[in-house]
């Protein structure tokens, strides 16, 4: 391609930028309301005339160009080769975003300003004259709006002929009297009432109301989870499979003859003469059912209410609310966020691990969460397949996991050199969600699960079958016998759930369907799985994460921890 | 007064941060320096974070942090 220009989209947190992003590609990205969304780097390509392109890179943001954190000092690194700069401004809190804008302009780099939150400046009483701040700024200065596009084709053929322009360089002190002498010509405020969002802001930021209101979020939103799902199970994807999909395997599996190989593999064994989507473990039956019909209603109701979340700029408060508390399980505020997203799936949970700020936290927070935080696949199969027994079981295993958050965060906060670092962060204000980033983004990571998980739970399917048929299951479960009778309580064929459970978990806790557990058994071996060890996949990303020694010392804890408490369980219940 | 100690709804302006250079840097680029109006909105019990209001943006801060900011009240 001839002639690709490096063009950096960069700003303070949480301004915005992922939105530009998106409208300037067109690509799929994930636009949030908190500070950090970008983690990795998104980038993608844009048009920039006949013959020429340019590579959209969506840098972290930052509040300075002053390096603190790694993070900051790849941000550095990438400003050195970017060829154009588009600096993305917060209209609504112009004197705290031109810091940036005055050390970036110094850099000699082409430059434009895309001056975001455009509409909802003006809800603010802010007015601000756009020629006046680009006469001062001295670089051309755009108003646009992520959210509905305005400003958005402008601002691309403004980045067609950026010319680079040379700033004398000023000191600190300098820079803040030149934004002083900037907002006080070009920005007017006038007095707005107050929003009914604002209102809703403030309840929910003191901590006398806020606290109530934390709980009340979060139950409500598992009820709404819950209640998606199960409505979108019962309703929806049941009857496609008993109606639809069931006759077409019946067929299948006369035109196999019931037997053989095949049979084996894709159909699986018949319960009492029938085909059972749960149970009988072949490809076509269990390896689809576990992952359409059982799984995918959950993720996709979790992630629907939490995109809401996300969006409306709820998680930060979240995130303030519960600060003390997890300042005594050794980690700060924003350890929420990792632990919520591992709830959808532990993969995105460990890649947010890098939002901790210390290598102390971000132990803590990784062996927390793949010890006590189980993902929605394995949620929605244990909330299928224990709810049978009774709610009050399903409620004994969360039960005891969440137990298990505290005292081990508190145990490790205790042991562990060091301490929590101090929070501070901006908290954004409420904004409407947009249903279509809503769903844009639901469809994001609806289709990363179905494109990640889907293969991964046939191949997990196929391997039980292979394991059972060459009898590898038998030689191990004579191996683990002692551990799992004899410590846990466990009949020795759950050996086969155990392994299975490095692969999925949803896969792991379905195989205990066929094997006939009592309730207590059962209850236990949900528990295990849930902690004994991540899946492969939260595995991988942690080890990129922790290093392998960190990552070493933290299995040790988990299945130290999954030894000890299986135990317990079958002493106590 | 440090600025643990306003109460809820009271406006003071930075007289000082005490603490290196690091600590100064972050808080400027949140908008919190030497001479800047800011309005206490809540406190967390148990020594927890203090929200204040500067500017137009909302800004928690631990209270570790808000320990080293000295304001005066006008």
């Amino acid at each position: 391609m001839a002639g690709e220009k490096k063009i950096l989209l960069m700003g303070n947190p949480n301004v915005g930028k992922s939105a530009i992003f998106s409208r300037l590609t067109g690509a799929r990205v994930t636009v949030s309301n908190y500070p950090g969304t970008t983690v990795g780097f998104c980038q993608g390509y844009m048009n920039l005339g006949k013959d020429e392109r340019g590579l959209l890179i969506d840098v972290p943001g930052v509040y300075n160009l002053e390096t603190s954190c790694k993070a900051d000092a790849i941000c550095l690194e990438m400003l050195d080769q970017g060829d154009i700069v588009v600096n993305i401004v917060d209209a609504t809190n112009l004197e705290r975003n031109l810091f940036l804008t005055l050390e970036l302009r110094e850099r000699k780099v082409p430059m434009v300003v895309a001056l975001n939150m455009w509409d909802e400046r003006r809800h603010k009483g802010i007015e601000i004259d756009v020629e006046k701040l680009e006469k001062e700024l001295g670089v051309p200065v755009i108003p646009t709006c992520g959210l509905t596009g305005v400003g958005i084709k402008r601002l691309m053929v403004t980045i067609r002929t950026l010319q680079g322009k040379e700033f004398s360089p000023l000191t600190k002190d300098e820079k803040w009297e030149e934004i002083g002498k900037i907002v006080d010509t070009a920005q007017t405020l006038h007095h707005h009432h107050h929003t009914f969002l604002e209102r809703l802001e403030d309840i929910s930021t003191r901590p006398v109301t806020g606290l109530p209101i934390a709980v009340l979020v979060v139950v409500l939103s598992f009820m709404i989870i819950r209640f998606i799902a199960e409505g979108l199970i019962g309703h929806v994807f049941e009857p496609l499979f008993d109606k639809l999909w069931l006759p077409v395997i019946e067929k299948l599996s006369g035109a196999l003859g019931g037997s053989g190989f095949l049979q084996e593999i894709l159909i699986g064994k018949l319960i009492d003469g029938q085909i059972d989507f749960g149970m009988s473990f072949g490809l076509l039956t269990t390896g689809l059912y576990v992952p359409l019909a059982a799984v995918l209603p959950y993720i996709l109701s979790f992630y629907l209410v939490l995109g809401v979340l996300e969006d409306f700029g709820y998680l930060p408060r979240l995130a303030t609310q519960v600060d003390n508390l997890f300042h005594h399980l050794g980690l700060h505020g924003y350890a929420i966020i990792p632990m919520i997203l591992g709830l959808g799936c532990n993969v995105p949970g460990a890649m947010a691990l890098r939002l901790m700020e210390n290598r102390r936290e971000k132990f803590i927070a990784a062996t927390l969460m793949a010890v006590a935080v189980p993902c929605m696949a394995q949620i929605a199969m244990i909330v299928g397949l224990v709810g049978e027994r009774g709610g009050q079981y399903v409620a004994a295993i969360f039960g005891i996991l969440f137990t298990l958050l505290i005292v081990k965060g508190l145990l490790m906060n205790r042991i562990m050199k060091g301490s929590s670092p101090e929070i501070l962060w901006e908290i954004p204000p409420y904004r409407m969600p947009h249903p279509l980033a809503v769903f844009k983004k639901l469809w994001m990571r609806i289709s990363a699960f179905l494109k990640e998980a889907v293969p991964f739970v046939l191949l997990g399917v196929f391997v039980v079958n292979l394991l059972y048929m060459t009898g590898v299951i038998d030689i191990m479960s004579r191996v683990f016998a002692p551990i799992l009778s004899g410590l846990w309580g466990l009949p020795k064929e759950t050996i086969s759930a155990m392994l299975i459970g490095f692969l999925r978990k949803d896969v792991a806790v379905g195989m205990l369907g066929p094997l006939n557990l009592t309730t207590k058994q059962l209850v236990t071996a949900c528990t295990i799985l849930a902690i004994y060890f991540p899946c492969i996949a939260t595995f991988i990303v942690m080890v990129r994460e922790l290093g392998a020694k960190d990552m070493a010392k933290a299995a040790a804890i988990m299945i130290t921890t999954a030894v000890i408490v299986g135990t317990l369980l079958n002493i106590l219940l | 007064m440090k600025l643990t100690e306003m109460k809820a709804k009271q406006t003071a302006v930075v007289i000082d941060i005490l603490g290196g250079h690091g600590v100064e840097n972050r808080l400027g680029t949140m908008g919190i320096r030497r001479g800047k109006k800011v309005t206490m909105i809540s406190a967390h019990f148990w020594r927890g974070p203090i929200t204040v209001l500067v500017d137009k943006a909302k800004v928690a801060i631990g209270h570790g942090i808000a320990q080293k900011i000295l304001v005066e009240e006008v």
